[in-house]
């Protein structure tokens, strides 16, 4: 029982790092570059809904859309303006920006007077409930979390799988030129793709917010994803959620069975032991290069 | 305009190529030994923390700039350093075996972490890493018995030969001479056959390989050297602030660390005590500015973070060379002053590589 309970809070938790992840891999997969940012758009993400609530007076579902909203802009924004110029640079200098783009955000919500050097609680309106199922308790945050997070799995597929963008998508990501070609608009492409991973990142930032509360460094869970984007292979869809929950159950486990200090670095080992032994992940395309 | 007509080997090695290097790097040598007398306290401290950041600058560029292996764990190597220094003058050991200890130590560990990298490469690399990082990071925190835990531990001022650099003053001098050292080193390297090897893998490693450079031996020495720099800039860190905790050596400084080096300027020996230079000198520019701004934005904690962010972000789109770069650029337009063109260092346009098929 103890075993399935640690196991449930943490897919929960690995909900939230395959989601993280999912922004990774979304960027990565459509333009080849690492959003070292991802974390921070999670915590704008959040930031916005807890604006949007508590000093609009939105009510909770009209708030996330708002955030969505917001973030989807903010990363059509990001890639029309710093990311686009630089296409075609080394890898390393679009991380570093991306990493720069992650500062950018933290210090201008940090500067917000009176609001972003605080902790905030975000209102959910299905807060404190809990499930008992025999001796198993489930908090209704964690269920929330895995629900929402199958529902937008679903939904992704059904939009790559279905919609003219998400097949547009598709195509950019395998050979962008040959998508040129064809008749697509790549760069739009590669701004939708930032628009949505921003809105990822807003839902997964809305979700995380009743477990951590909401403060400016919470973005650092983002380096938490990264294991997870590299376990699930980080060219992946799937890959991603799967290595987060990988990484969430582990985290989960060993909190409890392994000496204390191991949680917080179980994360980091699994990714050495996955990159040493199988650098392609769990789902990673194996791509032999052509001459 | 300056020509240099080489006629001989020697004189394509030789580290100043004319008389100028002579008389300005002698300049700045005669500065750099005037300055305790010139200098209040806090400068002087200020400068100190220059030399050491730019000795662990050295040790990530040799990565980072001339290997092209990009580390975001550096901060560890500095932490390695640092511990191994305040346990072995703990113990007793001279300043200068405890130092080659922490250079040695470090490079063992950096011979460790570049193992993996023989297997991945880019942002596999990265993310290897910044995995150690973190692990290094837990295991200061958490090995009290040896490190203190995140009680920290306390180092002595460091003695050679029986004389205490206890005033900061004498401090600064050992840390210069040790700068000068580091930086000599690297120059002589990056001109033998070894520091050829690494900017040919950093170019391409395929083209590396066909010319008979083993990638295996040159990227793991690679990763070798530069954390024995680092370790030795982590050694002085800790001497320099007498008490060291886990959280100094964390994710934040390998950034921080990595930004100093990009806006520096990869690629260039100068751009590691360039980037020094910014990241000690940033912080105090700010807390000037704050006087001029509203007090909402200027006493703010995330005024620091937001300006490293946006000049990173306007460093890598506009300056990709970083401050040795522009200053290339402005040392070219005074050189040819009235000829000039805009558009002289242009870059050309290269298309998207995919990196799925290297």
């Amino acid at each position: 029982m103890q075993f399935v309970q640690l196991l449930i809070s943490g897919v929960a938790q690995g909900c939230i790092y395959g989601l993280i992840a999912l922004g990774f891999v979304l960027i990565y997969k459509a333009t080849e570059i690492v959003s070292f940012a991802q974390g921070e758009f999670m915590m704008v993400g959040a930031f916005i809904g807890v604006a949007a609530m508590s000093f609009l007076g939105f009510p909770f579902w009209l708030a996330v859309i708002a955030a969505m909203a917001a973030m989807g802009l903010l990363g059509l924004l990001l890639e029309r303006v710093v990311i686009r110029p630089v296409l075609g640079q080394p890898a390393f200098s679009i991380v570093m920006l991306t990493i720069g783009i992650g500062y950018l955000l933290r210090g201008l919500v940090t500067m917000i007077p009176g609001m972003g050097t605080e902790t905030h609680t975000l209102e959910v309106p299905y807060k404190d409930a809990t499930l008992q199922w025999g001796s198993l308790v489930v908090g209704s945050e964690q269920i929330a979390v895995i629900l929402t997070t199958v529902l937008l799995c679903a939904l992704l597929f059904a939009m790559f799988r279905y919609t003219r963008l998400g097949v547009a998508m598709q195509a950019a990501s395998q050979n962008q030129l040959a998508a040129y070609y064809m008749g697509i608009p790549v760069q739009r492409i590669n701004g939708m793709v930032w628009a949505l991973a921003g809105m990822v990142a807003a839902i997964a930032g809305l979700l995380l917010a009743p477990i951590t509360f909401v403060h400016a460094n919470m973005g650092f869970i983002g380096l938490k994803a990264f294991p997870a984007a590299v376990v699930g292979g980080f060219g992946s869809l799937p890959g991603a959620i799967v290595g987060g929950l990988v990484i969430g159950s582990i985290e989960s486990l060993s909190g409890f069975y392994l000496p204390e200090g191991f949680k917080d670095v179980a994360a980091y080992v699994v990714v050495l032991i996955m990159l040493m032994v199988r650098p392609n992940g769990l789902f990673g395309e194996r791509l032999v290069k052509k001459v | 305009m300056r020509f240099i007509f080489k006629t001989s080997y020697q004189q394509d090695i030789r580290l100043a190529k004319h008389g100028g290097h002579r008389f300005w790097y002698g300049l700045l040598l005669l500065g750099l030994l005037a300055a305790p007398a010139l200098l209040p306290e806090y400068w002087l401290a200020q400068l100190t923390f220059v030399l050491i950041y730019g000795i662990a600058g050295l040790g990530l560029m040799l990565l980072a700039g001339f290997t092209g292996q990009f580390s975001l764990g550096h901060a560890a190597f500095l932490g390695v350093g640092a511990y191994t220094q305040a346990l072995l003058t703990a113990m007793g050991w001279p300043f200068l075996l405890s130092l080659s200890c922490a250079a040695l130590l470090s490079a063992a560990v950096g011979i460790v972490v570049g193992l993996p990298a023989l297997r991945v490469k880019g942002i596999y690399l990265a993310i290897a890493t910044l995995a150690f990082g973190f692990i290094v990071e837990e295991i200061f925190a958490r090995w009290e018995s040896v490190t203190g835990g995140n009680k920290g531990i306390f180092l002595q001022p460091p003695q050679v030969m029986g004389y205490a650099f206890e005033s900061s003053q004498a401090f600064y001098f050992l840390c210069l001479v040790i700068a000068i050292v580091c930086t000599l080193a690297i120059l002589n390297l990056l001109r033998a056959p070894t520091g050829r090897a690494f900017v040919a893998i950093r170019d391409s490693e395929i083209s590396a390989q066909s010319m008979g450079i083993h990638l295996a031996y040159y990227k793991t020495l690679s990763f070798a050297l530069s954390a024995a720099l680092a370790g030795i800039a982590g050694a002085l860190y800790g001497h320099k602030l007498q008490f060291i905790t886990p959280e100094q050596f964390d994710i934040v400084q390998s950034i921080d660390l990595l930004l100093m080096i990009v806006i520096g300027g990869l690629g260039s020996v100068h751009g590691a005590f360039l980037g020094a230079m910014f990241l000690i000198f940033m912080p105090q520019l700010i807390s000037l500015s704050k006087d001029w701004l509203p007090d909402s934005i200027g006493q703010s904690p995330g005024l620091q973070t937001f300006v490293y962010g946006a000049v990173l972000i306007v460093f890598v789109m506009f300056e990709p060379l970083g401050i040795y770069g522009r200053w290339i650029k402005v040392r070219a337009w005074l050189q040819l002053f009235p000829f000039y063109r805009r558009g002289m260092f242009r870059r050309q346009k290269s298309f998207q590589k995919s990196e799925r098929l290297r």
